[in-house]
């Protein structure tokens, strides 16, 4: 797999605008982002109503999923391209969800929202009305997702990624800057990981940095062994999704999962290990 | 806004921010006197760290809950227009720094 393999950009997005076999979505937080002007004939899924199982916390089972992919109406036979705010967190995240249930063709648009808006390109308020599908997933792909036991476990043992800010890692901050700190677990990082903040992989306009400076920044200046598995995590789950695209879409990492308990998970388990401060 | 949620809130500043123990960074991005309702807010500690990015409100607002100390305040909006401005933050403080462009 190589990055033409995952990663399209604007003109190519432009291009496929109306294409049958072609289905875009956006996928936000912000979900009044979408209501404001999409990419026209693109269709919205909302990160915590569509994706995240409302009970518990999970995200949706595979017949979850195979609803909304269906009421959506995209088919198996359907290349997807996925774009969002936020430089494509909630579009990275989604990624990884279509790969962890199995759906091969699915694209990545570079620099998101953002970059679509930065540039002027068109934006349409137009809601499009597509045909109900009978999409059906594969069993969750467990190699792409890491869950608490497996994270204390690789403690010293692996990568492990965590790709919040500086402040959050080090325990200055519980969250991002742009929301209220009003999280109550511990602060802090799990021993061993290497602070490199997922905005490190991004241009100023939301795209991907090239393969070489990404190669750079893990391995040169954050010291990963590539020839160890990783695991990313962040807060929630969707900044390290934006990471595991890097390493494993992108740079072709064979190994790498994602740890969507992430931080609001291990920072309130019980009689885990916690460092606080710059990594050791 | 979620509470749990690691993304950008709603565009914009819906109401006034009460500062309590947090150090909030707000403010509007207007061109010739009009609020600028596309682009991006970033928020960028020591050497351009990046710390984080909101997008525009309808009305061009913004707001950070940043952690006390120095930080620049940077604009991004489409036709290249950018702009930069220095901001202090401090618990207890809601900074307002209004942007043209």
């Amino acid at each position: 797999m190589s990055r033409s393999d995952v990663l399209v950009d604007a003109d190519w997005a432009e291009a496929h605008i109306g294409d049958p076999h072609v289905v875009i979505v956006e996928v936000d937080e912000d979900t009044s982002a979408y209501d404001k002007g999409h990419i026209p004939t693109a269709v919205k899924i909302d990160w915590k109503k569509d994706l995240q199982d409302p009970v518990r916390r999970d995200f949706v089972d595979k017949t979850g999923f195979e609803a909304l992919l269906s009421e959506r109406g995209i088919s198996n036979d359907d290349t997807v391209l996925l774009y969002g705010g936020n430089n494509n967190w909630f579009a990275a995240y989604a990624y990884w969800y279509f790969r962890l249930y199995g759906h091969d063709k699915v694209l990545l648009l570079d620099g998101g929202r953002k970059k679509w808006e930065l540039d002027s390109r068109e934006l349409s308020t137009d809601v499009p009305k597509r045909t109900r599908t009978s999409y059906t997933a594969r069993e969750q792909d467990r190699s792409l997702r890491a869950l608490r036991d497996e994270v204390i476990d690789a403690i010293g043992k692996r990568n492990l990624v965590d790709v919040r800010s500086p402040d959050e890692f080090t325990g200055r901050l519980l969250a991002p800057a742009h929301l209220p700190q009003e999280q109550a677990q511990r602060a802090g990082h799990i021993p061993t990981a290497r602070n490199v903040p997922w905005s490190k992989a991004a241009n100023e306009d939301g795209t991907f940095r090239s393969d070489d400076e990404l190669r750079r920044l893990y391995e040169g200046e954050a010291g990963l062994d590539f020839g160890k598995d990783t695991i990313a995590y962040c807060r929630i789950g969707e900044r390290s999704a934006h990471t595991w695209f890097v390493l494993h879409e992108l740079l072709g990492l064979p190994n790498v999962k994602n740890y969507d308990g992430s931080w609001t998970e291990y920072g309130s388990l019980v009689g885990v290990p916690i460092e606080l401060g710059e990594a050791r | 806004m979620t509470a749990d949620g690691c993304g950008a809130p709603a565009g914009g500043v819906s109401a006034p921010a009460a500062a309590g123990s947090q150090a909030v960074v707000e403010g509007k991005v207007t061109r010739d006197g009009a609020a600028v309702s596309t682009g991006y807010a970033r928020l960028l500690g020591t050497g351009d760290e990046f710390v984080a990015e909101v997008p525009l409100g309808d009305d061009g607002g913004f707001r950070f809950f940043a952690a006390p100390g120095s930080w620049t305040l940077r604009v991004l909006a489409p036709g290249g227009l950018r702009a930069e401005r220095s901001v202090q933050a401090d618990y207890g403080q809601v900074t307002t720094v209004q942007v043209a462009i």
